[in-house]
């Protein structure tokens, strides 16, 4: 890769990059004295807890000029440098971590893994780039442990968001979850919602999928469901600050499904008479989704369709999903996009959605 | 324009509706109190028989939980797909200011005036003691 970067990511804020732990292991030191015991008596830092979704072979994974020596792709912060960070020159990248952490059984070894997790991103990634930016990793089973962990972390503004996955234990809009919610428009934190499940439920409605394209083309179903349920539960009504970003989401399954919503809730509005206005007016308000892996359709043409049903230059925010293979060279944009929406991809609409990030560039 | 009467007020006691034809066009009278309001009988959706539907409340909650009912007896719940639907002005609850059912005027006259004219009083016996259910359309 000699050949110069192209300058139109300069500036841009990365709304979704991966650091991987190279090993459990490197958590120890994160630990507090309690659960690194309990995890050495078990022997869990000689355990591999990357959730399954993410096949370590599959090329999806890792690009292949992305890949290191040794480790996961992504466990590097130098090569996250090269590969990204010196040659695309974002202003920001926001880190999410997705790990077994945050599908665990137990709600108390699911939060002192979570804040090793935490820990661990602070000391060997923020504390090293003063680009990077993090999501606060919780344990999505427990409000309560979660809100502790937000409160914990919530004075520092390098923390950015509050990650939970689209298929957990129990809907996302139910009450039961607010606690978080309040904890993160409090403090100025939307919620990122990534891929993925606890796995406690199949990803598909119909059953257990034998195929990994079934499980990621459903998880597009899983966040329809996430989202009707926190836009029915009213959770946009209790909590009018509160911004969600939904993360590799893709987007083509967004204007249906808002069609459907709003021509649905016609009929029923009685029965959830907190919604006064159209579902998809709150929507555009108060939801975003990240770009890459990006399921665009095959011509620009058709992509500006896209655009245009979605109905808001505002929701889209740009990310790369380094080190996942998304895209080949620095194309991290779909092509057919105007300067102007670039701009806004790039740099007007993270500023809007992460206010935490004006407070500390 | 012209008015016709359509009811004693006796004939449509406070709450309940009749469904008039006048020129050949179907209205429901509808009272709330001792207010009268027209709406013609077909909705702006996909034309069902708007006035055959119930008359629901508004349900309203300004935060999830809180539950309020407000204006009883107000509002008209279509019998198709139940978009809800306010008596006194035909607007639809789900998009007030583009779907909106056909509202007539609707006045109370004394029996006394009606026999002066000049009114169409096709459907009604009028007598100058009653007092009568009138609409413009
Ligand atoms: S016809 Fe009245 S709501 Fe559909």
């Amino acid at each position: 890769m000699n050949r110069p970067a192209s300058d139109h990511l300069t500036g841009a804020i990365d709304c979704d990059i991966h650091p991987a732990l190279p090993a459990t292991r490197v958590l120890l030191p994160h630990f507090d004295p309690y659960w690194r015991e309990h995890v050495l008596r078990r022997g869990l830092e000689r355990e591999n807890f990357e959730p399954s979704s993410y096949p370590a072979n599959a090329p999806i994974n890792g690009r292949p000029d992305w890949h290191l020596p040794s480790g996961p792709p992504g466990s590097s912060l130098p090569a996250l440098q090269a590969h990204l960070l010196d040659r695309l020159r974002p202003a920001h990248a926001i880190c999410n971590v997705v790990h077994g952490a945050q599908v665990m059984l137990s709600e108390d070894l699911s939060a002192a893994f979570c804040r090793a997790i935490n820990n661990w991103i602070k000391a060997e990634w923020l504390d090293r780039d003063p680009r990077l930016r993090a999501s606060i990793v919780v344990p999505p089973h427990s409000a309560e442990l979660a809100v502790e962990e937000i409160e914990r972390l919530a004075p520092d503004p390098r923390f950015v968001q509050v990650l939970l996955l689209a298929m957990t234990e129990v809907p996302l809009g139910r009450r039961q979850n607010w606690p978080i919610y309040k904890a993160a428009s409090q403090h100025g934190l939307p919620i990122g919602i990534h891929a993925g499940s606890s796995f406690r439920h199949p990803p598909s409605a119909l059953g257990w999928p034998s195929y990994y394209l079934e499980d990621y083309v459903s998880q597009a179903q899983g966040f329809q469901a996430a989202l009707n349920s926190l836009v029915s539960e009213g959770v946009f009504v209790k909590f009018p600050d509160l911004k969600v970003v939904l993360i590799e989401s893709g987007v083509t399954w967004l204007p249906a499904s808002l069609w459907r919503l709003d021509k649905t809730w016609r009929g029923v509005r009685a029965e959830v008479p907190w919604l006064e206005e159209q579902p998809t007016e709150t929507v555009r308000r108060h939801v975003r989704l990240t770009l890459q892996p990006f399921d665009a359709p095959p011509t620009e043409q058709q992509l500006h369709t896209l655009l245009e049903q979605l109905g808001s230059d505002r929701m889209l925010l740009f990310s790369s999903d380094y080190p996942h293979w998304h895209f080949d060279g620095d194309e991290a944009l779909p092509s057919g996009l105007s300067a102007e929406l670039i701009r806004k991809i790039c740099v007007e609409n993270p500023l809007e959605t992460y206010p935490r990030l004006k407070e500390t560039s | 324009m012209s008015r016709h009467v359509v009811a004693s007020i006796e004939e449509i006691p406070p709450g309940s509706r009749k469904i008039v034809t006048v020129n050949g066009r179907e209205i429901g009278i509808f009272r709330i109190g001792d207010d009268f309001h027209g709406l013609i009988n077909r909705c702006p959706h996909q034309g069902a028989p708007l006035c055959r539907g119930e008359i629901v409340s508004r349900l309203v909650a300004p935060s999830p939980g809180d539950y309020r009912l407000t204006r009883s007896g107000e509002m008209l719940r279509c019998p198709w797909h139940c978009w809800e639907f306010d008596i006194r002005t035909g607007q639809s609850l789900c998009d007030p200011n583009s779907v909106q059912a056909r509202a007539f005027d609707v006045a109370v006259e004394p029996g006394k005036t009606l026999v002066e004219g000049p009114f169409v009083a096709e459907q009604v016996q009028v007598t100058v003691e009653e007092r009568y259910v009138v609409v413009t359309v």
